[in-house]
Formats: structure tokens, C-alpha cells, sequence
């Protein structure tokens, strides 16, 4: 006779477990992970000994204890990241402005030339006005941040900073019912959220797990974080005299990824007292050793297996979005284009939120892709203001980088309440299509892939509501 | 036999300890499967890479990795089939990564358990070691990474550590390739019955789990007569772990006891 999948002596067996599980002291598990670690260091003191005094790990220890002690580990770790927001936003401003020039300046002129000599009108519009004009602003404005902060980011985790900071936050996460290894994937969600979604496999209960993957779109991702800088230069830092332009956008940035940071933890709370109720589970993290980063290796890297794969999806995706945006701006419904009726539909909800319709147009075609936000806002706000050639030859267009991108916005009426509000609403609202699908990959269900996709859209549109709503009553 | 020469001659002799013959990919037959297990960043696929001739990349991101790699080497006449494990900290929780090393380590019943230590932080990594102790017999602790450890000032008596933790304990470092010969001896020797090992089993009392482990335990020998770790599976069970609950629940965990002769007693 074989064995089948429901022995009644092994299923007594197990109901034993259940029954005496009961009578069992609280934390026996913590009891055991105490007593296991109390045998290591027994062993280990008899066996291991210190040869006079290891400069080395005396100065691994002594830095250990200032990034990780509860006082200073935190203020470091704000610097930290301070530091490498403020260097890429200063860094980027100057590539981008070349980047600009060439592209835009000088490069879409003379193709655009080209084009309406040789090519019908229709075509030349969709190739060069749609598919180049959404690429080349993808490019000026993607690549630079994108070529200092992962760089930069990928330093530190090679380096070991990124553990500390995770021994740091696990505090924080534990309080909040969720489980320490969230700071990991939250780091993560800070390149892609989608690869903070699958990295959530390291948390082993479920529960926990489900916590992360539902709050991982509060990490703004590397599609978002050119949009914040990019509004934040424009918009906040052109607010104050030139020399402190820098620290302003850097402090709003900061500003807006801290809210990120306390959306996550809130959420995580309050989803960990309702639907997913429980205790946070105990777990072990080692510190790596500091190891001396290969600086040029990891540039190499970073700039092949980061920066050009991220941009790489950011113009697959720009091409097409560059000929939607042409098309819906260039057919007509009766006197108006379509874009321009869209646009007139969204507009009442969009300046309620403290936005305007194009950016909730926007919004909507930039799903694939948060890359293409901007691009797409500065694509529609430009063909609708003038149609196209009266546009150019009245000589508005194409001011260089980041001040080209300020004169087109504020002239089509933004202020920055807008800016404001689009930072908000870019960290609150749907994962873009790629993390929805990982999502729903991850769990298995249609409602925790539904809870994950309108939560923050709900959050965002009640704070960007909010915020414009209070705006409004002082200014 | 081992009287034909002096021990002093043995240890030079290479001859007597073999050749590593990297095998690579080529693992269609073998002789005995050794699993690699460790906490991440001891340098296991760095070891994994030297005996087979493999380039395994994994990253420093705990959970990056959640596959497990195979590869083969050739060491005195015999066949290894070698398991590189994701990097773990502990077996007693149940991540997917921890899961493939917790679920090879007690279920694909390798021949050898080779635990790859960090020689600069033994304290944290006998941690695991312990655990491997808990559930399997034949372990070879390799301490890795002692060039580190020499830079550190930190000295180690591997023997006393081996004589504590009954098995052998060599050190090394996978990178230059120290102590692998040494490493591949005792591999050998535990593999071929040579070496006995008497590994330390941590007596897992828990003031007021006691008498419920015992209960588990006796009910748990009467029906799987052969298990080696069953108080670790008691234990396991109290603490409500799913995956080892569905292996008792199939009776996959170990070989049954067939219910007559256990109710002729």
C-alpha cells in the first residue's frame, strides 16, 4: 500500500504540534535564536583570539558604531542621501543644458528642415515633432541625473553602507508591524519598484511580504526621480537667488522622498492593524565588512547595466508615446484637436488637484513608463499652445535645458503650486504597467494587484487636493 | 596500511591526496553531491569556482540570488558533484532563498556539508554552523577568508574549534588558493568513512518546551524510526513551520513505520 497525502498517523502527529503549540511560552523563538547565539560566542571565545590590536577593525567597529547608533545613525543617513541628491542636481544641470542645446537647439532644427522638404507633412510631423522632439527630451533629461545618482548609489551599496541602513530602519519598520528586510526592498523601490516587488521574496512571512510589495510605490523610482529634480530646479529653486537654487530643490526633493518614507511606514501600520493583522517577525542581519569599492568598475557598471538600461526602456517606450502625442494633437474632433478636447475634459479635476489637464493626459499615456511624464507634459503643453511652425518661428521654442523647460511651462500658465503639486502627485499615484504586472505576478491576486495600484492614486489625489485646496485659501 | 609511511610523508605527498580535476558543467555522473552552505559573503562561489573551473557571478545583495548552482570536480578517483546554496543566515526561518538551502541541506541528502565560514567574524557564522549541526552528520567547516582574517590580527586555533565542534575545520583562502588541498583531504576523508565525524549537537532546551518536545519526539521515533534530526523536526513543528509540517503530513520527511507492525507492539 503507498502512502497517501493525508496519513491519519502523520496528520495525529501534526494535530500533537497544534495542540501542545498552545501551552508553549511566548517568544520561545526568540529564547532559541538567544540560546544558539550564546553557544557561537562561546565556541568563538576559545577558539579565537586578537593579536595585539587590529587598527582596521577597531576603525570597521568604531564607524559601525556612529552609522548605526540610534543618534547619529539617523542624521548621517539623511546626510548621506542629502549629499548625493544635492551633488546630482547641481552635477546634472550643466549636461543637461548641453544635452538641450544639441538636441533641441540644434539638432531638431535642421531635421525638422530636412523633413518638410522631402517627406509629406504627416510624416515628417509624427518622425521629427512627435517621435525625435520625446526622445531628445527624454535624453537631455533623463540621462544626466540618471549618469550621477546610480553611480553614486551603486558606491555606496558597494562600499556597505546599504546593510547600515537597513540595521537602522529596521527599528523603525519592526514598530510599525512590518518586517526589518522592508528596508531592503524599500532601497530597492529607489532604483525600481518593480525590482523592490520581486525583492520582497526575502521577506519570509507572508503577511510582512505583502506589506512591502503594497507600500514599495512610496520609493520614488528611478523614472520619477528626474521628474522631481527637474520641478524641483525649475519651480522651487528658481524661487531664491541663484546661489542657493541648488540647496532649495535639493531640500524639496529630499523633502518629498522623506513624505515617501513616512507614507510607507504609515501605510505599513495601518495595513498591519487592519487587513494584515499580526506580530513582526524576528530575523538576523550581518554587516558586511567595508570593502574598498573598484571605483572604475563600478562606474563601468553602474553607467552600462543601470543608466543605459534605464534610458533604453525610457526612449522604447518614448518613440511610440512621441507619436501618440503627436496624433492626439493633430486630430481633429470638429474645430479643436483631440488632445485639446481630452485636455478640456480633464482640465476642471486637474486644477482642483492643483495640476491642469495636460499633466492628467499625461499621466494617463505615461503609464507604461514614469520616464515619459515629463516628456509627455512638455510634448502636449507645447502643441497646444501653438500649433507647431507659428510656434517655432515666434521663436518661444527651445531655450536651452532646464530654463527652456521653465519658459515653455510657466507660459502656458503653470505656477508653483503646480510644480508642488506634481511632485506630490508623481510620488502618489499608480505604479506604472511593468510594477502592476510584477505585482500581480508576485501575489497571485487581483485584489492585493488592484489595493497596490489605487491606494497611492487615492492618496495623491487627496493630498494634492489638500495642499492646492490650503494654497489657494493663503496666497 | 596507513603504517607503509610516516605521517610527515603523507602530508607532502600529493600523490596520496590526489589531484583536483575540474570538471566544470560536466556532471552527468558522480559519486557523492556536496552542498556549499553559508552565510552570504563568505565567499562560497569563490570556492564554488575554484573546484569546479566555473565563473558563477552572484551579487553582495542578500536575496538577489535565489537559485542554487551545480557544477563537478574530480578528486581522488572519485566524482563530486558540488551545490553552490544561496547564502543564508539561519535555517530556522523560511525565505525563499533560505528555503532552496534549508530544503537541500535536509531533504537532497548530499554526502557532505561543506560550511563556508568568514575567518574575521567566526562568531556570527557559527550561528549557521550550529544549526547545519542540528540537522546532518557529515560537515567540513571550511574557514574562509583567513588571509582577511590574518590582516585583522585575528588567530584562530582551528583545532580546538574542530575538536568543539567535532568535525574537521580547515582553513584557507578560496582566493590565493590556500588550504584547498588541505580542504579537499578531509572532504575526501569524511566522504570515504576515514574520518568520523562527532558533530556537537546544542542541546535545544528551552525552559517550558521541554515536555512538549518530548511528547513530539516520541511520537515523531515511533513513526519515522530513522530520522537523524528529529528533534530538530520536533521543534520545527512547535514553531509552526508550514514546509516542514506538509513533509511530515506526506510522510516525504522520512521512512515510515508501516501502521501494523507498529500497532502489533
Amino acid at each position: 500500500m503507498t502512502v497517501m497525502n493525508s496519513n491519519p498517523e502523520n496528520n495525529e502527529i501534526l494535530a500533537l504540534a497544534e495542540e501542545l503549540r498552545w501551552d508553549l511560552p511566548r517568544n520561545f523563538n526568540d529564547h532559541l535564536t538567544e540560546a544558539i547565539y550564546a553557544e557561537s560566542s562561546r565556541l568563538a571565545e576559545r577558539s579565537v583570539a586578537r593579536q595585539g590590536h587590529s587598527r582596521r577593525m577597531d576603525l570597521q567597529n568604531r564607524v559601525d558604531r556612529l552609522l548605526t547608533s540610534p543618534r547619529t545613525g539617523f542624521l548621517i543617513m539623511g546626510l548621506v542621501f542629502a549629499t548625493v541628491l544635492w551633488v546630482t542636481i547641481v552635477g546634472a544641470n550643466y549636461p543637461s543644458s548641453w544635452l538641450g542645446w544639441l538636441l533641441t537647439d540644434q539638432a531638431y532644427g535642421w531635421l525638422r528642415g530636412v523633413a518638410f522638404a522631402h517627406l509629406p507633412a504627416w510624416m515628417a510631423g509624427v518622425l521629427v515633432d512627435g517621435m525625435f522632439l520625446s526622445t531628445a527630451w527624454v535624453i537631455s533629461v533623463m540621462l544626466p541625473p540618471m549618469a550621477i545618482f546610480f553611480p553614486v548609489f551603486t558606491l555606496l551599496e558597494d562600499l556597505g553602507y546599504l546593510p547600515r541602513v537597513a540595521f537602522n530602519l529596521d527599528r523603525v519598520f519592526h514598530r510599525v508591524g512590518a518586517h526589518g528586510k522592508q528596508a531592503l526592498t524599500t532601497a530597492m523601490g529607489y532604483g525600481c519598484n518593480a525590482a523592490g516587488v520581486i525583492a520582497a521574496r526575502v521577506i519570509d512571512s507572508p503577511r510582512e511580504r505583502l506589506i512591502a510589495i503594497l507600500t514599495n510605490n512610496f520609493s520614488l523610482c528611478n523614472g520619477r526621480w528626474p521628474t522631481q529634480i527637474l520641478i524641483a530646479t525649475v519651480f522651487l529653486g528658481a524661487l531664491v537667488p541663484a546661489q542657493f537654487a541648488g540647496l532649495v530643490a535639493t531640500a524639496a526633493v529630499f523633502g518629498v522622498a522623506l513624505l515617501g518614507f513616512a507614507l510607507t511606514l504609515g501605510t505599513s501600520w495601518a495595513l498591519s492593524r487592519t487587513v494584515l493583522r499580526g506580530e513582526a517577525s524576528t530575523f538576523s542581519l550581518e554587516l558586511p565588512p567595508y570593502r574598498p569599492p573598484n571605483i572604475w568598475r563600478t562606474l563601468y557598471t553602474s553607467l552600462i547595466d543601470r543608466t543605459l538600461f534605464v534610458l533604453w526602456r525610457a526612449v522604447v517606450f518614448a518613440l511610440p508615446a512621441g507619436a501618440v502625442i503627436w496624433g492626439v494633437a493633430n486630430i481633429m474632433v470638429g474645430d479643436i484637436t483631440l488632445a485639446g478636447w481630452i485636455v478640456s475634459r480633464l482640465d476642471p479635476l486637474g486644477i482642483f488637484l492643483g495640476l491642469n489637464g495636460v499633466i492628467l493626459l499625461a499621466y494617463i499615456i505615461a503609464i507604461p513608463a514614469n520616464e515619459i511624464v515629463i516628456p509627455s507634459i512638455l510634448m502636449l503643453t507645447v502643441l497646444l499652445l501653438g500649433q507647431g511652425d507659428a510656434w517655432t518661428e515666434a521663436g518661444v521654442m527651445f531655450e536651452t535645458g532646464p530654463e527652456g523647460v521653465a519658459l515653455i511651462l510657466k507660459n502656458a500658465g503653470w505656477t508653483a503650486l503646480t510644480g508642488v503639486c506634481l511632485m506630490l502627485f508623481s510620488l502618489c499615484h499608480n505604479p506604472c504597467s511593468t510594477t502592476i504586472y510584477t505585482i500581480y505576478k508576485e501575489t497571485g491576486s487581483v485584489k492585493w494587484t488592484a489595493l497596490s495600484t489605487l491606494l497611492p492614486t487615492a492618496y495623491g489625489l487627496i493630498i494634492c487636493g489638500g495642499v492646492a485646496f490650503v494654497a489657494r485659501l493663503f496666497f | 596500511m596507513s603504517n607503509v609511511c610516516p605521517p610527515s610523508a603523507c602530508d607532502s605527498c600529493s600523490a596520496m591526496r590526489g589531484e583536483l580535476e575540474r570538471l566544470g558543467l560536466k556532471v552527468s555522473k558522480w559519486d557523492y553531491v556536496v552542498a556549499l552552505a553559508g552565510n552570504p559573503n563568505t565567499g562560497k562561489s569563490t570556492l564554488f569556482n575554484r573546484l569546479t573551473g566555473l565563473r558563477q557571478h552572484t551579487g553582495n545583495w542578500p536575496g538577489k540570488t535565489i537559485a542554487r548552482s551545480e557544477g563537478g570536480f574530480g578528486y581522488g578517483g572519485s566524482r563530486y558533484k558540488i551545490v553552490d546554496l544561496p547564502g543564508t543566515y539561519s535555517l530556522r526561518s523560511a525565505s525563499p532563498d533560505e528555503t532552496v538551502a534549508r530544503e537541500f541541506l535536509l531533504f537532497g541528502k548530499p554526502d557532505l556539508t561543506v560550511v563556508v565560514a568568514d575567518a574575521t567574524s567566526i562568531e556570527r557564522n557559527l550561528n549557521l554552523t550550529l544549526q547545519i549541526l542540528q540537522v546532518t552528520d557529515r560537515v567540513v567547516l571550511a574557514l574562509n577568508l583567513m588571509d582577511e582574517a590574518r590582516a585583522h590580527g585575528i588567530l584562530v586555533d582551528a583545532r580546538r574549534l574542530a575538536a568543539d565542534l567535532g568535525i574537521p575545520v580547515v582553513p584557507c583562502a578560496a582566493r590565493s588558493g590556500e588550504g584547498i588541498p588541505e580542504l579537499l583531504a578531509e572532504m575526501d576523508g569524511v566522504v570515504k568513512n576515514r574520518i568520523q565525524t562527532r558533530p556537537y549537537r546544542l542541546k535545544l532546551d528551552v525552559p517550558g518546551v521541554a515536555s512538549a518536545m518530548d511528547r513530539l519526539v516520541e511520537k515523531l521515533v515511533r513513526r519515522f524510526p530513522d530520522l537523524p534530526n528529529v528533534e530538530w523536526i520536533a521543534l520545527r513543528l512547535l514553531e509552526g513551520d508550514r514546509a516542514v509540517a506538509a513533509k511530515v503530513a506526506d510522510g516525504s520527511i522520512g521512512r515510515e513505520k508501516v501502521s501494523a507492525s507498529a500497532h502489533a507492539e
